[in-house]
């Protein structure tokens, strides 16, 4: 009970960090992200090559995925939706982009290492072992528990205190009153998704070391589970993105034990159905499910 | 002659695939005219796959009532998918479409008669090329004079505005229904010709990433007129097998071709022959979608 | 009495934006509705159109109870209108928008359309419309977004006289009119009322008003203060101090 509540815990700080970058995007541009799964997987290969190639040390090595994956979500909103804005573009033709770039790049991540799971070197992840009670539980889930909420009190204060943060709103609220009053619109959406890949990425390298495992297909399952979480907690809304992933988090774990292996994901879309057809607006977001 | 004949025996599969492909685009091409964003197609496709492949193998259902009896259930299907969801917008509704496509995918995956996870083989290969190209032809035909119709125009005014629709006398949730129901019929037909034409099908064939490749072909086509999925499917469909000399990095350029037509052409491919048009729309900052 | 509301309320949160109010409406009049900005006019006539339900109170249009029926019901009966801040179809033609207002009187063509054919009245009954407005049929294919705003307000009336109405209600359809064109306007109106078309008119324009309207009723915060003709409401000092308080808090 002790270790379901652990791993409940564990799987709900990685939705969570993974969410946020994914809510931080549509709450400030209103553009679904389909290449957030993709950064994810992308930060745990990064944090691999660190260590296999550049014989770099485990936490060196997640500062290095965190700082590359940063810089390939500025690079990303250059190439896939700074034209597209530009052009008034619908939102969908945002959504498709992205996700063509989330091809290419997981072709050229399996291109390098193929498309098979693999694991870190031996012995550069640290394994501890904790024990409570009778329960035996993992140490490193425990020090990326502490990491993810750190970091999302980190963001609270960017968002709340910080120029920064206040021009994210500005422009989150009204874009074009943002400018008229004098936000630099680029350098926010620029560390707009500075932030959000960097938090995504690191993301898919916690969760890589916690299982000591990363293939190019490991942002798919994360897909779907981010659209959950940001619908459950409240579109567009940061806290909700949290809230909403721990309660996801405990909900899978929950259906792990009570529910047959392939009712599992029924949980998650069963969820998310009956959220939008009751309360679209989910538990804090402001918006209107009326918003197109 | 005799090339031409040869060309189609080479390829015919792909010719197949792209014919079935072309009627998935266009099964989303009317949800998408009225302005509601759908993810639950591939589910429908599935359902329509799954019910006429069973009636076949266990009541030796004739191919065309199977293939009808899958167009139907996919269909009544959607009825709850179309009223519960009448009222969202947007990634909303997106959102809550690919939901009850995952959840009738799982279904599907927990029934013992569909095979569940191993999925069903030895479908007999009862789709001929002319069978899916004629569908094409005939619903492509009819969407297109759809189109023109007071019931067209009212689905796209309803993508304009929905209130003002409403205010001129259009009932909203009965057309957006009626799109929703008519997408489902199509895409649970192709479904059916799809499961005879591949032998054996698993609920994997009708989950996310296919739900997402339909509207990649509608949207990227365009959606001003039939035309554009069409397009769309075809282009997209064909590609891989064009590419097919790059091999390993054959995706890449796909993902590359797909971005540049996207960020170049917002708006799909048949835009290009009305440059006009789209820039005004643009300028104008007018329907999300068309 | 084509139109009657006994006791019509609607809140909005703790917000009573329309505050019991008892309307009558003569067939072949011209009713104005003013008030100060925020008094609930358009919630009053979001009421009366269909677009929201009513927290309290009746609506009986033609005879009959309508109380609880939404827009495309009371369309079909014969209510038409448009909208503040104009709501065309921007991105279909001008001709398009009209055809779609026509909705309610055009048989559903889809197996007719099934063959090939010439294309029917309809698109004639419409360019007529067009013209009636004074719009003209060299616009008929024009986008409606990219009409100049005068226009899309004439095409948004065009849009509402297409579905052949009892009652059109108009809000605030001279917004941005010169003296020309708000001239035209109430000329316009006269003929409707001369055909048999009742009219609800919210504005600003005290001029318009006070020409082209038979009764004014006067909204402030919801209620109704004052029913009345146009030259006893331009005397009442209770419609005066509505007017000049809002202006003192202004």
């Amino acid at each position: 009970m002790v270790e379901q509540l652990y791993n409940a815990v564990f799987v709900g700080s990685i939705y969570a960090l993974f969410a946020l970058g994914f809510a931080l995007v549509f709450s400030v541009l209103d553009i679904l992200n389909l290449a957030h799964p993709t950064t994810f997987m992308l930060g745990a290969f990064a944090a691999y090559f660190a260590m296999a190639t550049l014989g770099l040390p485990w936490y060196a090595a997640a500062v290095v995925a965190f700082l590359a994956c940063g810089a390939f979500g500025v690079v990303l909103d250059r190439v896939a939706f700074a034209p597209l804005r530009r052009r008034s573009a619908p939102a969908l033709s945002a959504m498709i982009s992205s996700l063509a770039v989330s091809l290419i790049v997981v072709r050229l991540v399996e291109l390098r290492y193929g498309g098979d799971f693999i694991t870190f070197p031996a012995g550069v992840v640290p394994s501890l072992v904790l024990r409570l009670g009778d329960a035996v539980l993992e140490g490193i889930r425990l020090g990326i528990i502490v990491l993810s909420i750190v970091l999302m009190l980190g963001l609270t204060y960017v968002v709340r205190r910080t120029q920064l943060g206040r021009d994210l709103r500005a422009l989150a609220e009204n874009p074009r009153a943002a400018r008229i009053l004098g936000v630099d619109v680029d350098r926010a959406i620029a560390a707009t998704f500075f932030v959000s890949s960097a938090l995504g990425g690191l993301a898919g390298v916690l969760l890589a070391f916690a299982y000591n495992t990363l293939d190019s297909k490991m942002g798919l399952p994360l897909e779907l589970r981010a659209f959950t979480v940001m619908v459950v907690g409240g579109m567009g809304s940061l806290p909700g993105a949290v809230i909403g992933a721990y309660i996801l988090g405990l909900g899978e774990v929950a259906s792990l034990v009570y529910l047959p292996t392939e009712l599992r994901d029924a949980f998650a879309f069963g969820l998310l159905f009956l959220v939008l057809v009751v309360r679209p607006t989910g538990l804090l977001g402001q918006r209107s499910a009326d918003r197109v | 002659m005799d090339v031409v004949l040869d060309f189609l025996r080479t390829y015919a599969t792909a010719i197949a695939v792209i014919g079935i492909s072309a009627l998935l685009a266009l099964s989303v091409w009317l949800t998408l005219y009225a302005g509601q964003l759908t993810l639950g197609n591939a589910a429908f496709m599935g359902v329509g796959a799954y019910v006429s492949a069973l009636l076949g193998r266990h009541l030796d259902t004739p191919f065309p009532l199977a293939l009808l009896a899958g167009a139907i259930t996919a269909g009544i299907v959607a009825v709850p998918l179309g009223v519960t969801v009448f009222r969202l917008r947007g990634v909303y509704l997106a959102i809550a479409t690919l939901a009850f496509g995952e959840v009738v995918r799982v279904i599907l995956l927990a029934t013992p008669i569909t095979g569940k996870g191993q999925g069903l083989n030895g479908i007999p290969p009862k789709t001929e090329l002319w069978q899916i190209y004629l569908s094409l032809a005939v619903v492509a035909y009819v969407l297109w004079r759809v189109q023109g119709s007071t019931v067209g125009r009212a689905w796209a005014a309803i993508r304009e505005d929905e209130l003002a629709s409403a205010s001129q006398g259009i009932d909203v949730g009965r057309f957006k229904l009626a799109a929703f129901v008519i997408g489902a019929l199509i895409a649970g037909w192709s479904g059916g010709l799809s499961a005879h034409l591949t032998f054996s099908i698993d609920p994997s064939d009708f989950g996310f990433s296919k739900a997402v490749q339909i509207l990649v072909f509608a949207i990227v086509g365009g959606i001003p007129n039939v035309l554009g999925p069409i397009v769309g499917a075809a282009l997209f469909t064909a590609l891989p097998e064009i590419l097919r000399p790059l091999k390993d990095y054959r995706d890449i350029f796909q993902g590359l071709i797909l971005l540049g037509v996207i960020v170049f052409l917002p708006r799909g491919l048949v835009t290009f022959l009305d440059v006009r048009r789209t820039r005004k729309l643009e300028q104008i900052g007018a329907a999300d979608v068309a | 009495m084509l139109l009657e509301t006994a006791g019509l309320t609607k809140r909005f949160g703790g917000v009573t934006a329309v505050n019991a109010v008892d309307l009558a409406v003569d067939e072949r009049t011209t009713l104005g509705l003013i008030g100060p900005n925020g008094a609930g006019k358009t919630t009053l006539i979001n009421l009366v159109s269909g677009v929201l339900v009513a927290d309290e109170g009746t609506i009986r249009f033609a005879g009959a109870d309508v109380t609880r029926e939404r827009a495309h019901r009371l369309a079909a009966r014969g209510i038409a209108r448009t909208f503040q801040g104009v709501r065309v179809f921007k991105g279909l033609s001008a001709l398009d928008n009209v055809l779609i207002g026509a909705h309610t009187q055009l048989r559903p063509d889809v197996l007719t359309r099934l063959v090939p054919s010439r294309r029917p009245a309809e698109t004639v009954d419409a360019l007529a419309l067009l013209e009636r407005v004074g719009l003209g049929r060299a616009r008929a294919h024009a986008l409606a977004g990219e009409l100049p705003y005068g226009d899309q307000r004439r095409l948004e009336i065009a849009r509402a006289l297409a579905s052949r109405p009892r009652l059109l209600i108009l809000d605030e359809p001279a917004a941005g009119m010169n003296a020309t064109e708000s001239a035209a306007l109430r000329g316009l109106m006269r003929s409707l009322v001369a055909e048999g078309l009742t009219i609800i008119l919210i504005e600003h324009d005290v001029r318009l008003v006070m020409g082209a309207c038979d009764r004014v009723v006067v909204l402030n915060f919801g209620r109704k203060i004052a029913d009345a003709a146009p030259a006893e409401i331009q005397r009442d000092p209770v419609v005066r101090e509505a007017y000049l308080g809002s202006e003192d808090a202004a």
